[in-house]
């Protein structure tokens, strides 16, 4: 295997998105297009957890896992995101 | 009537389908379960936080601006980047070029140095202008998880070390490349877990 076609793997595109993802919860931290503070909390939390979701299925291969473990994984992802943002938004009565 | 596993191998031409890969889970089933016990008590850490967070908003929201979210943006850039090597340096020793996964794993474990780096003088500015664990309670919550993550970098550090040496002597059979798998999610935990930490803590307003 050359060093290209090592390079030349999903990982690295996954790595690109990861990058891109991080480059723009930075900007939403500091008020991209959205004025509300709780929109943009709520954005920043939702890319993180589209991040964190990118490491679990790709980097850690739970796509290509047994099937429970998918469910599981995606299953956490999606009620950690919900509770995460729940409390967040709760948190500004 | 063609029995059923015939009639889904092939397409509608009669052309067979080539075999999908069976599904895999990486690693040995042992470091899962720490994963998974890992993940849930982070998400209690997470809902904990979140919690007294809304408890004092206004003091946690003015806490926040004291952190340097540059640097917090440069450690997430270097855990990133730490499991890029890492991921490759899996696919180097499965794809027979086992001779590049020392380099991915040395690699990786110099990305973890420089999240290291950036966390002492991180921690080294936030002590010198007096903000300290009982400063409030932001900063519990900032110095204990940022600080039991950074545990999880050290000890995930040990780990790549040892794989940059478990790899150097080149071809990996299936019990090898097992084990490097579970040395591989560990360091991916890592990641994941300072991915929460950099938005909870640096970013969300």
């Amino acid at each position: 295997m050359s060093l290209w076609r090592l390079v030349r793997a999903r990982t690295s595109v996954v790595w690109l998105l990861l990058v891109a993802a991080t480059a723009l919860s930075w900007k939403l931290s500091h008020g991209l297009g959205l004025a509300e503070p709780r929109d943009a909390g709520c954005a920043v939390l939702v890319v993180a957890f589209i991040k964190v979701r990118l490491v679990i299925m790709d980097f850690m291969e739970i796509r290509g896992a047994p099937l429970a473990m998918r469910l599981a994984g995606e299953t956490w992802v999606l009620l950690m995101a919900a509770a995460l943002i729940a409390l967040y938004l709760g948190a500004l009565q | 009537m063609r029995p059923i596993s015939s009639a889904l191998d092939t397409t509608a031409r009669g052309v067979p389908l080539p075999d999908r890969p069976p599904r895999h889970l990486p690693g040995e089933a042992g470091i899962w379960l720490f994963i998974c016990g890992d993940l849930l008590v982070f998400s209690l850490f997470f809902v904990t936080f979140l919690y007294y967070r809304g408890q004092e908003l206004a003091l946690f929201r003015a806490a926040r601006l004291h952190l340097d979210q540059g640097l917090g943006a440069l450690n997430t850039l270097f855990m990133l980047s730490s499991s890029w090597f890492v991921a490759s340096g899996v696919r180097a020793v499965r794809g027979g070029a086992a001779r590049m996964a020392p380099y991915c794993f040395a690699l990786a474990w110099a990305c973890g140095c420089g999240f290291g780096v950036v966390k002492f003088f991180e921690y080294r500015a936030k002590i010198r202008a007096g903000i300290t664990l009982n400063t409030n309670d932001f900063y519990m919550y900032y110095y204990m998880f940022t600080g039991i993550h950074f545990m999880h970098v050290l000890i995930g550090m040990g780990v790549l070390a040892f794989l940059t040496r478990y790899t150097w002597r080149g071809a990996c059979d299936a019990r090898k490349i097992r084990n490097i798998e579970s040395g591989a999610s560990f360091w991916h935990v890592v990641d994941l877990l300072w991915i929460v930490l950099f938005a909870l803590l640096y970013l969300i307003p």
